[in-house]
Protein backbone atom coordinates (compact mmCIF):
# COMPACT_ATOMS: atom_id res chain seq x y z
CA UNK A 1 0.00 0.00 0.00
CA UNK A 2 1.72 3.31 -1.11
CA UNK A 3 1.79 6.04 1.01
CA UNK A 4 -0.73 9.04 0.08
CA UNK A 5 -2.00 12.07 1.61
CA UNK A 6 -4.49 10.07 3.94
CA UNK A 7 -1.62 9.11 5.49
CA UNK A 8 -0.22 12.07 6.20
CA UNK A 9 -3.65 13.81 7.68
CA UNK A 10 -4.14 10.91 9.57
CA UNK A 11 -1.42 10.95 11.20
CA UNK A 12 -1.36 14.55 11.77
CA UNK A 13 -4.55 14.21 13.31
CA UNK A 14 -3.06 11.81 16.08
CA UNK A 15 -0.17 14.23 16.85
CA UNK A 16 -2.54 16.97 16.71
CA UNK A 17 -5.37 15.16 19.32
CA UNK A 18 -1.80 13.98 22.18
CA UNK A 19 -0.82 17.52 22.30
CA UNK A 20 -4.52 18.47 22.68
CA UNK A 21 -4.63 16.29 25.48
CA UNK A 22 -1.34 17.41 26.88
CA UNK A 23 -2.21 21.14 26.45
CA UNK A 24 -5.80 20.67 28.63
CA UNK A 25 -4.19 17.87 31.38
CA UNK A 26 -1.00 18.90 32.45
CA UNK A 27 -0.86 21.35 35.25
CA UNK A 28 3.21 22.53 34.68
CA UNK A 29 3.00 25.65 32.53
CA UNK A 30 5.79 24.48 30.44
CA UNK A 31 4.29 21.27 29.79
CA UNK A 32 1.42 23.18 28.33
CA UNK A 33 3.62 24.86 25.90
CA UNK A 34 5.21 21.89 24.94
CA UNK A 35 1.84 20.52 23.95
CA UNK A 36 1.32 23.64 22.27
CA UNK A 37 4.36 23.50 20.11
CA UNK A 38 3.45 19.98 19.40
CA UNK A 39 -0.21 20.92 18.20
CA UNK A 40 1.76 23.63 15.99
CA UNK A 41 3.94 21.02 14.51
CA UNK A 42 0.92 19.17 13.56
CA UNK A 43 -0.89 21.88 11.45
CA UNK A 44 2.88 22.30 9.85
CA UNK A 45 2.43 18.44 8.50
CA UNK A 46 -1.12 19.19 7.26
CA UNK A 47 -0.05 22.39 5.25
CA UNK A 48 3.08 20.62 3.49
CA UNK A 49 1.35 17.62 2.85
CA UNK A 50 -1.51 19.33 1.11
CA UNK A 51 1.18 21.26 -0.84
CA UNK A 52 3.06 17.81 -1.78
CA UNK A 53 0.06 16.14 -2.58
CA UNK A 54 -2.70 18.78 -4.64
CA UNK A 55 -1.01 18.19 -8.10
CA UNK A 56 0.29 14.79 -9.17
CA UNK A 57 3.84 15.44 -9.50
CA UNK A 58 4.67 18.91 -8.21
CA UNK A 59 5.03 20.54 -5.42
CA UNK A 60 3.03 23.79 -4.94
CA UNK A 61 5.14 26.07 -2.60
CA UNK A 62 2.10 28.15 -1.15
CA UNK A 63 1.57 25.33 1.98
CA UNK A 64 5.73 25.81 2.32
CA UNK A 65 5.55 29.74 2.53
CA UNK A 66 2.54 29.14 5.46
CA UNK A 67 5.21 26.73 7.71
CA UNK A 68 8.04 29.79 6.99
CA UNK A 69 5.64 32.06 8.51
CA UNK A 70 4.19 29.46 11.54
CA UNK A 71 7.58 28.61 12.52
CA UNK A 72 8.44 32.51 12.69
CA UNK A 73 5.26 32.94 14.96
CA UNK A 74 5.93 29.70 16.88
CA UNK A 75 9.43 30.85 17.88
CA UNK A 76 7.79 34.16 18.83
CA UNK A 77 5.24 32.61 21.04
CA UNK A 78 8.09 30.07 22.54
CA UNK A 79 10.17 33.01 23.42
CA UNK A 80 7.45 35.47 24.84
CA UNK A 81 5.35 32.24 26.26
CA UNK A 82 8.89 31.32 28.62
CA UNK A 83 9.56 35.18 29.41
CA UNK A 84 6.06 34.78 30.88
CA UNK A 85 6.50 31.47 32.70
CA UNK A 86 9.89 32.43 33.91
CA UNK A 87 8.60 36.00 35.01
CA UNK A 88 5.87 34.18 37.49
CA UNK A 89 8.13 31.74 39.06
CA UNK A 90 9.88 34.85 39.92
CA UNK A 91 7.00 36.76 41.70
CA UNK A 92 5.16 33.27 42.96
CA UNK A 93 7.81 30.60 43.30
CA UNK A 94 5.29 28.17 41.03
CA UNK A 95 4.76 27.44 37.78
CA UNK A 96 1.81 25.10 38.38
CA UNK A 97 -1.06 27.12 36.48
CA UNK A 98 -3.81 25.98 39.23
CA UNK A 99 -2.02 27.67 41.57
CA UNK A 100 -1.80 30.70 39.51
CA UNK A 101 -5.37 32.01 39.74
CA UNK A 102 -4.81 35.78 40.36
CA UNK A 103 -7.57 37.03 37.61
CA UNK A 104 -9.94 34.41 38.68
CA UNK A 105 -12.55 36.33 40.54
CA UNK B 1 9.16 1.52 -1.37
CA UNK B 2 12.01 3.55 0.53
CA UNK B 3 9.78 6.52 1.22
CA UNK B 4 6.56 3.75 2.92
CA UNK B 5 9.60 1.98 5.21
CA UNK B 6 11.05 5.72 6.21
CA UNK B 7 7.02 6.88 6.26
CA UNK B 8 6.14 3.86 8.88
CA UNK B 9 9.31 4.45 11.00
CA UNK B 10 9.41 7.69 11.67
CA UNK B 11 5.04 7.93 12.13
CA UNK B 12 6.22 5.17 14.95
CA UNK B 13 9.07 7.27 16.80
CA UNK B 14 7.17 10.72 15.80
CA UNK B 15 3.86 9.56 17.48
CA UNK B 16 5.41 7.56 20.67
CA UNK B 17 7.41 9.96 21.03
CA UNK B 18 4.25 12.51 21.39
CA UNK B 19 2.44 10.02 23.63
CA UNK B 20 5.54 9.95 25.62
CA UNK B 21 6.14 13.80 26.06
CA UNK B 22 2.50 14.20 27.85
CA UNK B 23 2.63 10.69 29.87
CA UNK B 24 5.90 11.18 31.45
CA UNK B 25 5.84 12.42 34.71
CA UNK B 26 9.62 13.75 34.53
CA UNK B 27 9.28 17.01 33.00
CA UNK B 28 12.84 16.58 32.13
CA UNK B 29 12.43 13.71 29.92
CA UNK B 30 9.82 14.72 28.68
CA UNK B 31 11.06 17.69 26.94
CA UNK B 32 13.99 15.24 25.61
CA UNK B 33 11.27 13.14 23.71
CA UNK B 34 9.58 16.20 22.32
CA UNK B 35 13.08 17.10 20.83
CA UNK B 36 12.87 13.10 19.36
CA UNK B 37 9.56 14.04 18.22
CA UNK B 38 10.38 17.17 16.02
CA UNK B 39 13.47 15.48 14.45
CA UNK B 40 11.01 12.40 13.37
CA UNK B 41 8.94 15.12 11.82
CA UNK B 42 11.76 16.69 9.92
CA UNK B 43 12.48 13.20 9.12
CA UNK B 44 8.52 12.97 7.47
CA UNK B 45 9.05 16.91 6.14
CA UNK B 46 11.60 14.72 3.72
CA UNK B 47 9.81 12.08 3.29
CA UNK B 48 7.42 15.00 1.87
CA UNK B 49 9.79 16.87 -0.71
CA UNK B 50 10.50 19.59 1.76
CA UNK B 51 13.95 19.45 2.32
CA UNK B 52 14.01 23.68 3.32
CA UNK B 53 11.75 23.06 5.71
CA UNK B 54 13.19 20.16 7.12
CA UNK B 55 16.40 21.81 8.17
CA UNK B 56 14.23 24.94 8.78
CA UNK B 57 12.49 22.35 11.58
CA UNK B 58 15.83 21.14 12.80
CA UNK B 59 17.15 24.46 12.96
CA UNK B 60 14.37 26.34 14.76
CA UNK B 61 12.14 23.62 16.92
CA UNK B 62 14.87 21.26 17.86
CA UNK B 63 18.08 24.34 18.06
CA UNK B 64 16.02 27.11 18.96
CA UNK B 65 12.45 26.21 20.87
CA UNK B 66 13.47 23.08 22.58
CA UNK B 67 17.05 24.72 24.11
CA UNK B 68 14.52 27.66 25.38
CA UNK B 69 12.41 24.94 27.11
CA UNK B 70 15.04 23.06 28.65
CA UNK B 71 16.42 26.04 29.92
CA UNK B 72 13.25 27.27 31.04
CA UNK B 73 12.46 23.73 32.87
CA UNK B 74 15.93 24.22 34.71
CA UNK B 75 15.32 28.32 35.75
CA UNK B 76 12.00 26.99 37.54
CA UNK B 77 13.37 24.20 38.85
CA UNK B 78 10.05 21.94 39.74
CA UNK B 79 11.25 19.05 37.59
CA UNK B 80 11.91 17.07 41.01
CA UNK B 81 8.30 17.70 41.30
CA UNK B 82 7.52 16.35 37.95
CA UNK B 83 4.68 17.27 35.10
CA UNK B 84 1.95 15.66 36.85
CA UNK B 85 -2.40 15.97 35.47
CA UNK B 86 -4.59 18.25 36.75
CA UNK B 87 -8.32 17.72 37.51
CA UNK B 88 -9.28 17.53 34.03
CA UNK B 89 -7.11 14.83 33.10
CA UNK B 90 -10.45 12.59 32.33
CA UNK B 91 -12.52 14.88 30.65
CA UNK B 92 -9.27 16.08 28.12
CA UNK B 93 -8.51 12.59 27.67
CA UNK B 94 -12.65 11.71 26.14
CA UNK B 95 -12.24 15.40 24.34
CA UNK B 96 -9.15 14.65 22.48
CA UNK B 97 -9.89 10.70 21.62
CA UNK B 98 -13.33 12.14 20.43
CA UNK B 99 -11.85 14.45 18.53
CA UNK B 100 -9.44 12.16 17.03
CA UNK B 101 -11.73 9.66 15.86
CA UNK B 102 -13.77 12.14 13.87
CA UNK B 103 -11.12 13.33 12.26
CA UNK B 104 -9.53 9.85 11.45
CA UNK B 105 -13.01 8.98 10.32
CA UNK B 106 -13.72 11.94 8.33
CA UNK B 107 -10.40 11.91 6.41
CA UNK B 108 -10.80 8.10 5.90
CA UNK B 109 -14.04 8.97 4.37
CA UNK B 110 -13.37 11.48 2.31
CA UNK B 111 -12.31 10.66 -1.82
CA UNK B 112 -9.36 13.32 -1.97
CA UNK B 113 -8.58 11.51 -5.36
CA UNK B 114 -11.62 12.49 -7.61
CA UNK B 115 -12.01 12.47 -11.13
CA UNK B 116 -12.97 15.78 -11.71
CA UNK B 117 -10.57 18.20 -13.45
CA UNK B 118 -7.79 19.01 -11.44
CA UNK B 119 -6.02 22.41 -9.90
CA UNK B 120 -3.00 23.38 -12.28
CA UNK B 121 -1.06 26.29 -10.63
CA UNK B 122 -0.13 28.79 -13.98
CA UNK B 123 3.63 27.16 -14.63
CA UNK B 124 6.21 28.24 -13.12
CA UNK B 125 4.21 29.97 -10.22
CA UNK B 126 5.89 28.74 -6.92
CA UNK B 127 5.80 25.12 -8.05
CA UNK B 128 8.73 22.35 -8.76
CA UNK B 129 8.54 18.74 -9.44
CA UNK B 130 8.45 16.05 -7.20
CA UNK B 131 12.27 15.74 -5.94
CA UNK B 132 13.52 18.70 -7.06
CA UNK B 133 15.08 20.57 -4.21
CA UNK B 134 13.06 23.62 -3.24
CA UNK B 135 15.31 26.37 -1.60
CA UNK B 136 15.60 28.67 -4.36
CA UNK B 137 12.09 28.35 -5.63
CA UNK B 138 11.09 29.33 -1.92
CA UNK B 139 12.94 31.43 -2.16
CA UNK B 140 11.39 32.94 -5.40
CA UNK B 141 8.04 32.87 -3.86
CA UNK B 142 8.55 34.80 -1.02
CA UNK B 143 10.73 37.96 -2.09
CA UNK B 144 8.88 38.01 -5.88
CA UNK B 145 5.46 36.93 -5.30
CA UNK B 146 4.24 39.66 -3.21
CA UNK B 147 5.26 37.97 0.44
CA UNK B 148 7.62 40.30 0.76
CA UNK B 149 5.80 42.75 3.01
CA UNK B 150 4.91 39.68 5.59
CA UNK B 151 8.14 38.95 5.39
CA UNK B 152 9.18 42.62 6.63
CA UNK B 153 6.44 42.35 8.88
CA UNK B 154 7.60 39.25 10.61
CA UNK B 155 11.33 41.09 11.10
CA UNK B 156 9.41 43.42 13.31
CA UNK B 157 7.35 41.07 15.06
CA UNK B 158 10.58 39.01 15.76
CA UNK B 159 12.16 42.50 17.13
CA UNK B 160 9.11 43.37 18.96
CA UNK B 161 8.97 39.82 20.37
CA UNK B 162 13.25 40.01 21.61
CA UNK B 163 11.98 43.56 23.24
CA UNK B 164 8.68 42.27 25.01
CA UNK B 165 10.63 38.76 26.36
CA UNK B 166 13.37 40.80 27.61
CA UNK B 167 11.18 43.45 29.66
CA UNK B 168 9.17 40.55 30.86
CA UNK B 169 11.86 38.38 32.07
CA UNK B 170 14.10 40.77 33.09
CA UNK B 171 14.62 40.65 37.33
CA UNK B 172 12.56 43.89 39.18
CA UNK B 173 15.53 45.57 41.11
Amino acid sequence: MSIGLTHYLVLASVLFCIGLYGALAKRNAVGILMSIELMLSAACLTLIAFSRYVVVGKVLLTGHIFVVFIMVVAAAEAAVGLAIILSIYRRRRTVDVDEVNLMKW
Amino acid sequence: MVMAIAFWILAVVAVGAALMVVWLRDIFRAALCLILCFLAIAGIYVTLNADFLAAAQVLVYVGAIAILILFAIMLTRQYQKGNPGSWMRVPAFFVAGFLMLIMVASIVATAWGTGWPRFDAAPGAGQVTVGAPTTGAISRVLFGDGYVILFEIAGVLLLAVVIGALVIARPKE
